[in-house]
């Protein structure tokens, strides 16, 4: 038990952001899955896009499948060390996931114009829960974080 | 899209001149096999069907109904496109064919091929950096300027057009996952770092040419056609990912035995 507990503060970092990058490529996951195809509320393409909200988009993309698969590889790497640590993990899900939905909400959706959450819908009450989710997900994953340090 | 002029007798031709070389690959892939087999130890079995599977990925492209749809179907062009520079060259990467190549070959002449590949300018056709830039960045070239419009009307053009796509695909490929033996190895920070930014140069892309249609092509065909490259790269970008981070966790087994090894020890 002590050697695990030890290997979990070795890889303390490791299990950080093991968690931060699954967390990204899960709110990127939910995002495309039922927002996009689901519920058909977000559009692939809109016409007020701008360039650079084309380019940020397309990072982003790449970047939330790749954490996905990377994210796995990490975690099975955690668990052959027996390092794995569940309450540090989720709190990087937790941290990466909000921090993600706060980018998407404020700065693709509203900066970069990339695509609105609805359509032909009073938009401020879907923005305001949008990001006050983001925040509340950034807020318990910190916290999370902030325990698990030792 | 306008009819192209050309009659069928010379567009026959082409394909059978692009598919000649697929072909070729795959009798000389089983050729080496019963050659090499006679000597060696049996060559695994799953990398002669993943050979065969990448072929034909490849020749469905260049010959047939495809090839055929796609000077009038901007849909089919992109299945096609998917087909030979993304699926076939990894299918046929994974057949690991200069592994076979070597141990086929005569001691002799494998070591000259060896010292060939271990050169500097075959070191430059290994590099990902150069191998996206030929790839995607060619992407880019052909289907935001003339070139697109200009390779329906020019058979050579085509037939250039296609070779590349598959080379470049396939030396991308090659470049980012470590099948066959690799002189100068790069880390895997590098080619994560790389291969993600030629994904993402990818998708940017495709959402282009949802928006912005190639001259000749309709806005109706651009969007199915750009969410075909979209998500269509993507299912098989995300298999060339996990192969990626199989070979990164493969590679780390060794230190984490050595670290435990360690710990047993305190």
């Amino acid at each position: 038990m002590t050697d695990k507990r030890n290997n979990q503060l070795i890889y303390a970092k490791q299990n950080m952001w093991t968690g931060i990058l699954f967390g990204f490529g899960l709110i990127a996951f939910i995002d495309e899955v039922v927002f996009h195809q689901l519920l058909h509320w977000h559009h692939f393409y809109d016409k007020s896009t701008k360039d650079i909200g084309l380019v940020s988009d397309g990072l982003f993309h790449a970047f939330s499948f790749f954490a996905t698969i990377g994210s796995s590889f990490l975690l099975a790497d955690l668990h052959r060390r027996h390092a794995f640590w569940l309450k540090r993990w989720i709190g990087g899900i937790l941290l990466g996931a909000g921090v993600f939905q706060l980018y998407d909400g404020i700065i693709q959706h509203k900066l970069m114009g990339l695509h609105q959450i609805r359509y032909n819908v009073n938009i401020v009450p879907y923005d305001l829960i949008w990001n006050i989710s983001a925040v509340i997900m950034i807020v318990i994953g910190l916290v999370l974080l902030n325990r698990t340090r030792r | 899209m306008h009819t192209h002029n050309h009659s069928n007798e010379i567009s026959d031709l082409v394909q059978i001149l692009l598919v000649s070389p697929f072909v070729l690959g795959l009798i000389g892939y089983l050729l080496s096999v019963s050659i090499s087999n006679r000597k060696k130890k049996q060559w695994p079995f799953y990398r002669v069907v993943l050979w065969i599977i990448g072929v034909v990925c490849a020749s469905l492209s260049v010959i047939g109904p495809i090839a055929d749809r796609s000077h009038e179907d901007f849909s089919a062009h992109m299945v096609g496109h998917l087909l030979l520079g993304m699926l076939a060259p990894l299918f046929m990467a994974l057949g690991a064919p200069m592994t076979l190549l070597l141990r086929t070959l005569p001691v002799q002449s494998a070591r000259r091929l060896s010292y060939i590949l271990r050169s500097g300018p075959i070191n430059i056709l290994h590099n990902p950096i150069f191998t996206s830039i030929i790839n995607v960045g060619a992407l880019w070239l052909l289907y935001t300027t003339e070139l697109f419009p200009m390779m329906h009307e020019n058979v050579v053009l085509y037939a250039f057009i296609h070779i590349h796509i598959f080379l470049a695909g396939y030396l991308f490929t090659i470049s980012i996952i470590y099948i066959d033996p690799t002189p100068q190895r790069k880390s895997f920070i590098y080619r994560s770092v790389v291969l993600l930014i030629a994904l993402a140069a990818h998708s940017i892309l495709s959402k282009y040419l949802y928006a912005h249609p190639p001259d000749g092509i309709s806005s109706v065909q651009a969007e199915l056609g750009g969410m075909i490259m979209y998500y269509g790269g993507d299912a098989i970008e995300v298999g060339l990912v996990c192969i990626l981070c199989y070979q990164w966790y493969r590679s780390t087994r060794s230190k984490v035995k050595s670290a435990n090894l360690q710990l047993q020890k305190n």
